[in-house]
């Protein structure tokens, strides 16, 4: 089988940052109803088959392209770059600083008079600074020199300790939600 | 959408109306549904009962009784009266003997940490007792229908783990089904509701059966209905209102040890007084447990004081899920009741204060699911080449693998769209290291402890090396029905080990036909008979997927001698099938498939560059 391996191609896409949520949906379903394995229940089961690891493919492509992390991560592997978050360290002293200071304020939150509105609080701050880290990852994605590239790889690894911050506000909210 | 492209002297068959039908096989009741002439419906027993009460009581003469007459007798036979089972499937002894004395039968250990039920007709397993009730439910759907059925749709509770779904699976298996596709109850129902409504947008169903709760938010757009998250509890459901409501009648006396029989009977008071209170403002219950005879009134007030922590439990994962899809009450255009125990008044009243709207049970919720399966059903047995609706299902619950220090690391996370194929890479952590054991484990916690172990195994054969130089890529499969497949490979030395599992909880392939065996009173004539049965309906789906399939593309995609080997290939496996060689017949089925793997692989590409063919890259 020859499906195309290229996710932003898959979907008839052009490659950058940004991509057209909408579009992307519609084009995802409009390929699953070829390839899913329920349009070819009636087949051999080599069909079956084959529909199964397009079908598969096709869910990979739409998770690495919907998710703005994965999508970046992906656009760095597109041009030659190891992604591999444990063969990164960031050596930005002040970002490591403001984290520590973050992940005191969630547990001062958890302590807080009215515990939700500290998170709530948290949670507006830290997403504005992930709106920060995003335009410039755009920006470095954008250009393909090496310097660029590293910048992005070193804001991918920022981004994705926020991505782990707010789980963590997520997970506390629900333990107090349910409490 | 393939055309059909009829060649001159090989004109397309005329149009053979397939049978199929959906099952919902439920806690406490299950259904079976077809669709005739276009109109969907459940099927009703000989005396215009629908629903099958899932009890199935076992007698000492080897005999059985499946139903309403097996209920009947539950408070008089307790041991021998499965009910609930569904509670039961996939589940190991430890899981069942912390549900407690909720279930008043005796359990034996099976093959592969399986509990088996002491019965006088022998040990059951749930697989089996699953399996005799499917058997009524397929029997009545093949007597309505007047022939064999190609297949069924089951439905499964949408937050039914790997080991659960894989149960039920065997379970139809044993019951000589042929399961077209393991369907998630809500996903069910949106189809029956949105069909019907012709309906657009985000909708949650709210799925509150005897055993079991789910929740889904689906999208539904021109046909295809898209499941963005899922959630639940497959261990919550009306039974547990039955259950404390008769606690609450326990304390009202003062007894806390009761007979089993008498159990059964304090739970059918219960129920009983559940079910009057959805239209009353009281329920008047009167029983004699140990010879003491006891008479109360069960106010509404009281009962939805009761039972509100149960129901509450059930919004707490709405509201998981809720997050899970990015969506947010507002957005949600209808919420769907499905299940019986959704006739609670207090359960609708305080569904409707979370989302915020008057929750839609229009369709028979008792009913809905075993409708919606049966129209997916028709669609799969090929009845509706046109047909636009597609399911895209997700895993409930994460997938991971047993790293250092007793964590999970997740490599597939719940919610994500299958079928879905993953695959991570580990190495070796000692120097010389041989073997790597993989522990598949299935569930949102971090600790090993905390997640359910699907399966462990130990992959062999690593070349020694330095610490870390080894590389074992594990690939997780999961396909359109929600069952996993793992296997792991070293590669790089190039040493290829691969080891395939089924959880363990599961039955084995042994197992499955040894049951199938002790299932028939002659059984090695028996048995044959049901293999060259199978094999025939083996190659007659074969002949029939070719022959449609060269009709529609043989001459667009193959050459004229590609398509001469295939049309004599069929020929072949048409005589094979008029013998009574199952043997042969398997041959000549393995034979033909090879013959056309070529010729499917350029079907797939055929139809991927056509569904690209509407938005191609230089259109942007």
């Amino acid at each position: 089988m020859t499906i195309e391996q290229n996710y932003f191609a898959l979907f008839g896409l052009p490659q950058g940052f940004q991509v057209d949520a909408a579009l992307l949906s519609e084009r995802y379903r409009a390929l699953q109803k070829t390839l899913h394995p329920d349009r070819h229940v009636q087949q051999s089961e080599r069909e079956q088959l084959l529909a199964v690891q397009a079908s598969a493919h096709l869910n990979e492509a739409l998770a690495t392209l919907k998710s703005p992390l994965k999508r970046a991560a992906y656009l760095l592997t597109l041009k030659g770059v190891d992604t591999d978050a444990r063969s990164i360290t960031i050596s930005d002293h002040a970002f490591l600083l403001q984290q520590m200071t973050l992940r005191e304020q969630l547990e001062e939150a958890r302590l807080a008079e009215v515990p939700l509105d500290a998170l709530e609080q948290l949670l507006d701050r830290a997403e504005s600074f992930q709106r920060e880290l995003s335009a410039s990852l755009e920006q470095y994605l954008a250009s393909d020199a090496a310097e660029a590239l590293d910048m992005a790889l070193q804001t991918l690894r920022k981004l994705q300790f926020f991505d782990k911050l707010r789980y963590e506000i997520e997970l506390l909210e629900d333990q107090l939600a349910d409490l | 959408m393939l055309l059909q492209i009829a060649e001159p002297g090989q004109s397309a068959k005329p149009h053979q109306h397939k049978l199929a039908v959906g099952i919902d096989l439920g806690t406490t009741n299950s259904l079976v549904a077809t669709v005739r002439s276009g109109k969907a419906d459940t099927l009703p027993d000989e005396v215009g009962q629908h629903l099958l009460p899932s009890v199935v009581r076992y007698l000492d003469n080897g005999e059985l009784r499946v139903g309403s007459d097996a209920r009947a007798q539950a408070a008089d036979d307790p041991f021998n009266t499965i009910v609930s089972v569904k509670r039961l499937m996939g589940r190991g002894l430890e899981d069942v003997s912390r549900l407690g004395d909720q279930l008043p039968y005796e359990f034996t250990q099976g093959e592969g940490g399986m509990p088996y039920l002491k019965t006088v007709a022998g040990d059951k397993s749930p697989v089996q007792v699953s399996a005799d009730i499917l058997k009524v439910l397929a029997a009545r759907g093949i007597e309505s229908l007047g022939g064999e059925l190609v297949g069924a749709v089951i439905t499964v509770p949408a937050y039914f783990d790997e080991a659960q779904r894989q149960a039920t699976k065997d379970a139809a298996k044993l019951a000589g089904i042929n399961v077209l596709r393991l369907l998630s109850e809500p996903t069910a129902a949106a189809v029956a509701y949105g069909l019907d409504h012709a309906a657009e947008g985000t909708f949650a169903v709210y799925d509150l059966g005897g055993g079991t709760f789910d929740i889904s938010i689906l999208r539904l757009n021109r046909g295809v209905f898209e499941v963005l998250s899922t959630g639940g509890d497959s261990a919550l459901g009306g039974d547990d209102f039955d259950h404390v409501v008769a606690q609450w009648v326990l304390q009202q006396i003062g007894h806390t040890e009761l007979a089993q029989s008498e159990q059964r009977r304090l739970l059918d008071l219960a129920r009983a007084a559940k079910e009057t209170l959805t239209s009353q403002d009281q329920a008047e219950m009167s029983i004699t447990l140990a010879g003491q005879a006891w008479q109360g009134v069960l106010t509404r007030e009281q009962f939805d004081q009761l039972v509100e922590s149960k129901i509450k439990q059930t919004l707490r994962a709405c509201r998981r899920a809720l997050k899970d899809a990015g969506v947010s009450t507002d957005e949600i255009a209808e919420v769907v009741m499905v299940g019986g125990s959704t006739r609670v008044p207090h359960v609708r009243t305080l569904v409707e204060g979370f989302f915020g709207s008057v929750p839609h049970s229009e369709i028979d919720p008792d009913r809905v699911v075993a409708i919606g399966a049966a129209i997916q059903a028709d669609v799969l047995a090929g009845n509706k080449p046109d047909a636009e609706m597609l399911l895209l299902d997700v895993i409930p619950l994460s997938l991971g693998l047993e790293t250092m220090g007793g964590l999970v690391e997740k490599v597939i996370d719940r919610n994500t769209p299958i079928p879905v194929a993953r695959a991570q890479e580990f190495t070796t952590y000692k120097d010389g290291q041989t073997a790597m054991v993989i522990h598949v484990l299935q569930g949102e916690r971090e600790l090993v402890d905390d997640c359910r172990s699907l399966s462990r195994f130990e992959l062999q054969g690593i070349p020694p090396m330095t610490a870390g130089n080894a590389k074992v890529r594990v690939t997780f499969q999961v396909d359109a029905d929600g069952l996993l497949s793992v296997a792991a490979r070293e590669l790089g030395s190039g040493v290829e080990s691969v080891v395939e599992v089924k959880p363990s909880y599961g039955l084995s392939d042994g197992e499955i036909a040894r049951m199938i065996k002790d299932s028939f009173s002659n059984a090695q004539e028996d048995l044959d008979a049901r293999t060259l049965r199978e094999q025939q309906v083996d190659a007659d789906r074969l002949v029939e997927a070719l022959e449609s399939a060269l009709a529609a593309d043989g001459e667009r995609l193959l050459s004229v001698e590609d398509r001469t080997i295939l049309n004599q290939g069929i020929e072949q496996l048409k005589r094979l099938r008029q013998g009574s060689d199952h043997k042969a017949i398997a041959k000549g089925v393995e034979v033909l498939s090879q013959a056309s793997d070529e010729f499917a692989a350029r079907r797939m590409d055929d139809g991927i560059r056509r569904a690209l063919s509407g938005h191609s890259i230089d259109e942007i």
